[in-house]
């Protein structure tokens, strides 16, 4: 997600990190914790495009599952408040959808698929202040693999992987790629054009 | 998508629904928001440079720009070194000596912003040349369509009206052409420009006949300020011929939706009673207008403004 790096890979020849258990099991636990530490009457999830948002999905269906509660899930989309436009050049933009009962005075749980240099979820708090006033703000991510750049910690973690600058980590999930998994790989050499889809994020 | 925006024939199908996706996204995005601001384009700076009136486009383009954090500054002919003599290319490069990422212009010439593109380094917008193009009004249009009815692709689009001396109408034919509406031009044949044969559209004479198989009615403003001539005997019989009044519009399909790009000469090419009606989407265009122009504008602007292809920063 940022500038210096490289974001693309080939994930065949990546190893796996995490199983689709493992996913599972994570994001069980990211339910429970966020059930246990808020309750669930007052949150809502804001999944970043695009994985964010149908891990949103997933954890709210399981707190349902806990609770019997439907929590509110929405999508925001944090490029026009991105660091690194002018860097990388304009990308098209991802739908935002954010629940109609607002953000003000609820928690807000950004949920993220991994947490790399902390600039995504900088914009998405910008973003956020200009949208209302929430209660509090979390962040849940599947992978936290390090190296932050700003002053931002995860109250969700999935799993924690130490990974080097020169490896990618990717996220695959059953809705957008037929399966669940957390994959490292080797870097590409070369980062692609700015215009480059971000369907293998990070 | 190409650095400048001047023609809607410049737009690959591509382009024009990326900017279409993106207006719709930026809706999205500040829809019930009590803060309607995106920090986008801090810092860039963009100049309308209107050399003839405009309310609609230039304060949709502030407004749009605004919406982006972008600063504006707003140029007009009038009271400006213009009426002194100046010329189009001093006008403009002192403009951008202060320091301009994009220039909005607006000139009674046709051609005028073709001419601007390659004396400035910065993006040039078409907001209108003479009676040439206007390409936002185009992709504003065609965003309303499909906002309407759903799609762009496969609709009938009847254009109608004062075709000669009307940008609306060629921007929109080759626009619709590229996104794969069937359009229908329908005028008094002293109305049509020349070489409108080569046009990809269909061409009529006959309003009562096309109306029935329209999706979308587009009526043109009867631009009497352009017309040094007897273009038709009267204003009441081109009303008559062609103006849409209740009963024709009684005889379009039943989800059409009747389009005008304003200001509207209510009695002449459009009846006060069809303006109101819920078919029409007069007001929505003007609000569609500010989306699509913050799309443009983003597109244009948002990313690497050095043009030398140098975005090796990334390596």
């Amino acid at each position: 997600m940022d500038a210096a790096r490289p974001v693309t890979g080939d994930p065949s020849i990546a190893r796996p990190v995490l199983e689709a258990e493992d996913v599972a099991r994570a994001l069980t636990r990211i339910a429970h914790e966020i059930v246990e530490r808020n309750g669930a009457d007052q949150i809502v999830l804001l999944g970043i495009p695009t994985r964010g948002v149908t891990l949103a999905r997933r954890i709210a269906a399981r707190i349902a599952d806990i609770e019997n509660v439907e929590v509110p899930v929405g999508a925001l989309d944090v490029t026009m408040y991105r660091d690194d436009l002018r860097l990388r050049g304009v990308r098209a933009l991802e739908p935002t959808d954010i629940p109609a009962a607002g953000i003000d005075d609820l928690i807000v749980v950004l949920v993220d698929d991994v947490l790399f240099s902390g600039r995504t979820v900088r914009s998405a708090l910008d973003a956020l202040s200009d949208i209302g006033r929430p209660k509090a703000v979390q962040l849940a991510v599947l992978v936290d693999r390090g190296h932050r750049e700003l002053p931002v910690k995860a109250d969700y973690v999935g799993k924690n992987i130490p990974t080097s600058l020169t490896e990618t980590v990717h996220v695959l999930l059953d809705e957008h790629d037929g399966r669940d998994a957390v994959l490292l790989g080797p870097a590409d050499l070369k980062r692609e054009p700015a215009a480059a889809p971000e369907e293998v994020t990070r | 998508m190409n650095r400048h925006l001047l023609s809607a024939g410049d737009l690959s199908r591509d382009d024009a629904l990326l900017v279409l996706d993106t207006a719709a996204d930026m809706d999205a995005a500040l829809a019930g928001r009590s803060i309607k601001k995106l920090p986008t384009l801090r810092g860039r700076t963009v100049v309308n440079l209107f050399f003839e009136d405009s309310t609609r486009t230039r304060t949709s383009f502030e407004v749009a720009a605004k919406r982006l954090s972008a600063d504006v500054i707003n140029f007009s002919a009038k009271g400006s070194s213009v009426s002194k003599g100046e010329s189009l290319k001093d006008t403009a490069l002192t403009l951008e000596a202060m320091g301009s990422d994009a220039v909005v212009v607006r000139h009674s010439a046709s051609g005028a912003p073709h001419r601007l593109a390659n004396w400035i380094r910065g993006s040039v917008i078409n907001a209108g040349d003479g009676t040439h193009e206007h390409p936002t009004q185009a992709l504003l249009d065609a965003y309303t369509m499909r906002r309407r009815t759903g799609r762009v692709e496969g609709l009938q689009v009847a254009i109608v009206g004062d075709v000669l001396h009307s940008r609306v109408a060629r921007s929109n034919v080759l626009l619709l052409y590229t996104l794969g509406a069937e359009v229908t031009i329908v005028a008094p044949p002293t109305l049509l420009p020349v070489g409108v044969t080569a046009w990809p559209c269909a061409v009529s004479y006959d309003l009562d006949a096309v109306l029935p198989k329209s999706d979308v009615v587009m009526m043109l403003r009867v631009q009497h300020e352009r017309m040094h001539g007897g273009f038709f005997p009267t204003t009441r019989e081109y009303s008559r011929r062609y103006g849409l009044d209740a009963e024709r519009m009684a005889t379009l399909p039943d989800d059409a939706i009747v389009m005008h790009p304003g200001p509207m000469n209510r009695g002449v090419e459009i009846a006060a009673e069809v303006a109101d009606s819920v078919r029409s989407t007069i007001v929505e265009q003007v609000a569609n207008g500010v989306s699509v122009r913050m799309a443009v504008l983003y597109l244009l602007l948002g990313g690497l403004i050095d043009v030398s292809g140098a975005d090796e920063v990334a390596a």
